[in-house]
This record gives structure tokens, sequence and C-alpha cells, in this order.
């Protein structure tokens, strides 16, 4: 855990909170146990924390936090946190909110953006689910959308999202995972029809 | 009596919740150091500009926006814009500004059309539209009359013939209809219309027409169709909502734009923007080429919707897009409401209660 991370990261999240109307940044840490290193990356968010007082922040210990996510998860808001803890808590709320199969995400640095599926488990997919082509496409189609919003190209971002928040709604098109019995082309058939 | 009053306002807020609350889920990633700050220009101007471009200025420090403005004193009866703010915009790239009086005759020409001229202001745009809340004669119009900035009947060349003008009117012509697909393309429009008088007109216009043909058989996915002028006129009053992006050279674009805001809600409540290769300035999207009345400036009574809307359109230019949707549900919010309107829109509130109530809408 170094200073220079923990504070970059920081300053990623709140400013993404910023950017975005987002109301409420949790460091989610263990700094009782780990008191120096996850100790380095609360002073981090505390300090970043100042330079935005309109943006609430409180801190949640991952226990703990994992707890809540599982019963309480509409207290969460934007969520910051070092490593190892990100990918379990990422993992456990795409599950609880629909699945990885849906989950949108990406993965930003100072010069390049590289999107892909938001959560995903440590897998790429079982054996079936390849043979049957029947994964679930949302969750690129949407992180696509979100790159299209950072490529600057908004209302085709929308229009794309706008697709699938509908096919999903309508229900008639789903994978596996979402309870259904679609292949990937179906869906994404249903999408194209529902662009135009 | 009582229940039915009960039961319309809930319904209100309901309809406002589901209407007005929709927030983005998906969201935009930015890149690390986008929320840093930007300076804009600001020139508050004649008239009512100094009243509404003080309502932008209240209304992006509620939201603590990430700009920050450098304000001008520029006025119409100035010999010309003071290198000092041409400047400034250079270097933001981008103005918001309230109209600049014109004076009559006196060989002063408009500081607005010089401010254009000298950053190279090509389109001029103005969106006209529908708010929900103000009931008008037509209901779906949502037209955005795109106008060439700098050529035409307002460039002073109108007695040169030589090869030079007619190239220059041909480069006018083309970029112009460039930007006019573009937008199209960028905003999910699905139709361009050129307004014209080629009948009578037949170089100039008919320049106009051949950029406007050429650049349509490179975006196959947008219906064009072209519109005599006149015709154009008597259609917006009478069937608005078959238009959607028009675009024009510059006189009929005056034209056409004023009457298009004054049959969607008036030139009170239209956004709009002038935008070049390399800067942009938006202000108040038609203003009958007026800065407003001695008594809406006595009574501070102007409306500073079409500014505020503007000055969103501006936040998305900077990419700024949850600040800009903020600014406009809470604009829309208030219009739907009733409570707090100018005297254009038939009520009586003053500048400020209009301010004060966009500032309680915002969330």
């Amino acid at each position: 855990m170094t200073k220079f991370c923990s504070e970059r990261i920081a300053k990623y999240a709140f400013e993404y909170a910023y950017l975005n109307n987002r109301k409420t940044v949790t460091a989610v840490h263990k700094a009782n146990i780990m008191k120096l290193a996850d100790g380095l990356f609360l002073e981090s968010c505390r300090q970043v924390a100042t330079k935005y007082p309109s943006i609430k922040y409180n801190e949640i210990i991952v226990d703990n936090c994992c707890m809540q996510l599982v019963s309480k998860p509409e207290q969460f808001n934007v969520m910051v946190t070092p490593n190892l803890y990100g990918n379990l808590v990422a993992n456990t709320a795409a599950g609880i909110a629909g699945g990885t199969g849906v989950m949108p995400g990406g993965n930003v640095g100072a010069d390049h953006a590289v999107f892909e599926q938001g959560a995903s488990a440590g897998n790429v997919g079982n054996e079936k689910l390849l043979e049957q082509k029947k994964a679930n496409p949302v969750a690129l189609l949407l992180s696509s959308a979100m790159m299209l919003r950072h490529l600057q190209f908004p209302s085709f971002a929308d229009r794309l999202e706008t697709a699938v928040k509908r096919v999903i709604s309508d229900g008639k098109y789903m994978t596996k995972d979402l309870g259904g019995a679609s292949t990937t082309q179906e869906v994404v058939d249903a999408v194209i029809a529902t662009l135009h | 009596m009582a229940s039915k009053v009960r039961s319309s306002s809930t319904l209100l807020k309901r309809f406002l919740a589901t209407r007005l609350n929709q927030s983005r889920s998906v969201t935009y990633m930015p890149r690390p150091g986008d929320g840093a700050p930007r300076a804009v220009t600001l020139i508050p101007g004649d008239g009512i500009g100094p009243l509404v471009t003080g309502a932008v200025e209240q209304v992006m420090e509620a939201m603590h926006a990430p700009v920050y403005f450098e304000k001008f004193e520029v006025h119409g009866d100035m010999k010309a814009v003071p290198p000092a703010v041409i400047e400034s915009i250079r270097k933001n790239k981008v103005c918001l500004k309230g109209g600049l009086a014109t004076p009559m005759g006196g060989g002063v020409s408009s500081l607005n059309v010089q401010l254009r001229k000298e950053l190279d202001l090509y389109a001029s745009l103005v969106n006209c539209f529908n708010l929900p809340g103000i009931t008008t004669r037509h209901d779906n119009v949502d037209i955005v009359v795109i106008r060439e900035n700098t050529e035409g009947e307002y460039s002073g060349l109108e007695h040169e013939v030589v090869p030079g003008v007619v190239e220059s009117l041909k480069f006018c012509s083309e970029r112009i209809a460039k930007y006019a697909f573009e937008y199209a393309y960028l905003n999910n429009r699905k139709k361009v219309t050129a307004v014209h008088k080629a009948n009578i007109m037949k170089l100039a216009d008919g320049l106009f027409l051949e950029s406007c043909r050429e650049v349509a058989t490179k975006y196959p996915g947008i219906k064009y169709n072209e519109i005599i002028v006149d015709n154009c006129c008597m259609q917006l009053v009478s069937k608005p909502e078959q238009f959607d992006v028009m675009v024009t050279p510059n006189l009929y674009g005056n034209l056409v734009a004023n009457t298009a805001a004054g049959i969607a809600g008036g030139t009170g409540v239209m956004p709009g923007g002038n935008v070049g290769a390399e800067h942009a300035v938006f202000e108040q999207g038609a203003s009958a080429g007026n800065v407003g009345s001695g008594k809406e400036v006595e009574e501070k009574k102007a409306n500073p919707v079409a500014l505020l809307l503007s000055s969103a359109m501006m936040l998305r230019h900077l990419q700024f897009p949850a600040f800009a949707d903020r600014l406009e549900t809470a604009v829309k919010r208030v219009i739907l409401e009733g409570r707090y309107r100018t005297h254009d829109l038939g009520g009586t509130s003053t500048t400020q209660e209009v301010v004060d109530a966009v500032l309680d809408a915002l969330n």
C-alpha cells in the first residue's frame, strides 16, 4: 500500500462522485487490523474528502461492509476500496443487484481507458455457456455505452442503454443467468430491433 | 373539491418524480483530472444581460459547478470589443454573454456580429422546443435552427462581384452544412431541412443548396429536404412539428429562429449558442434583436430561463453532463410547477424569484 496509490484512487473516487452527482463516498478498509497499510489508505481518503465539502464521506470496516451489502445495500453509493477488498466488494455488490452478467465497468488511468464487463467472479464463463452460445451480452453492452460516453458520444450511449434496458424490462429475451433461455444472439437481435 | 385538489397535486408530484428524476445509472467514467474547474469568459452585456448572467452565476455557485467566470464589461456603444476580452475568450475557448445593444445608424456596427466574425463563430444554433408547463398553440415542437453566422447579407460584401466572393460563399455554405449534419448525427436527429430562396437567388442560395446536397450524401441515415423560405415561414406557424433540424444562411436564419422561438414559447426560454472551430460563445438563443425593454430592466423582471438553459448547453460543451442535467432538470421543474414565472410566460415573478425557485429545485 503506497501513499501515492491511495491518494490517486481517493482523488478519482471523489472526482467521479462530483462529476456524476453522487452524494456519498464510503471508504472500505480494515485499518483496525492493518493499522499501517489501511491506515495510510484512510488518511488519503480523509484528506481528499476535505476538498469536496458537499460530498458526504464515511468509512466502513470490510467485514461489516459485506454484511451490510447483503442486508441493506441501498445505504451505499460510491465506495472506494483498496485492491483486494475491491474485488470482493465489487463481486458481492454485482451479485446482489442482478449478477455479473449485467453490471458494466471499466478501468481508467491518466492516459488510457479499458472497458470490460464490470465483475466476472474471476472466470470467463463455463464450458456450457460457450458451447451453447448462451452468454449474457448485457454487461459488455452497457460497458460499451460507458465507453461511448467516455469518447463523448452521449446520445449514442443513451440510445444503446435505452434499447438494452427496454429489452431487459420486456423480459422476453433473457439468458439463463437472468432466468431465461435465450441465446446471446437472440438478446442481441432484440436490442437491435429495439434500437430502430 | 378539497380531495380533487389534493389528488391533482399528488398526481403532479408523481408526474414530476418520474419525468424529472431520471438519473443515469450507467455512468460516465471521467479521465483523472476531468473535474478540474474551467475558466469561462463572462460578458454581462446590456439591458437585461447583467440580470440574466447574474442568474447563471448564482446557479453555478449553488451547484459547485467546475467553472469559474472571468467577467468583462462590454457595452454596445463601445467602438469595438476590447482586445482583453477577445484574448480571454481565445484563452478560455468558451464564453457566456448577455446581449449587446446595437445602436441604430451612426456607422457603429453590432458588437455581437463583430465578436462572431473575429472568432469565426460560423454556426449559430437555437433550440426551439415546447417546455412542459408552457401552453402554446402547437405541441411536439422541437426544432434546432442552425444558421450560418458570418456570411451572407450581413457580411457587407453584397456589392462585390469577384471570384473570391463566390468562393468564400461556397466555403461558408459547406461548413455550415457539415455542421448541421454532424449535429444531427451526434444528437440522434432524423432530418435536416435546408431553408433557401434559390428560385430567386439562383447563385448564392444555389451554392448553399449544392453544399447541403453534397454533405447529405455522406449521411445516408439522415433524411434531407429543402424548403423555400416564404413557404417555410408559413409552415412554421401552421405545422411546426414537421421540422427537426433546419439549416439556413445568415439572414433567413435570423428570421426563422425568432419565428420558431416565438411559436414554441418565446425568446425568454430558448437556449442557443455560437460555435466555430476553436471557440464557443453561449447566449440566449433568440432575442428578436433587442436586449429587453426598459421596464424589464428597471423592475428586474427579465426571464432567466433562456440563459440558464444555454449555460446548461455550455456545461455539456465543457463535458460536465451531470451538472448540465441537474441544471436543466431544476429549470424544467420550476417551469412545470408554474408558480414562479416572469411576465413573458404569463406570470408576475421577478428574475430573482425564478432564480430562487431554481436553486430550491436543484438536487
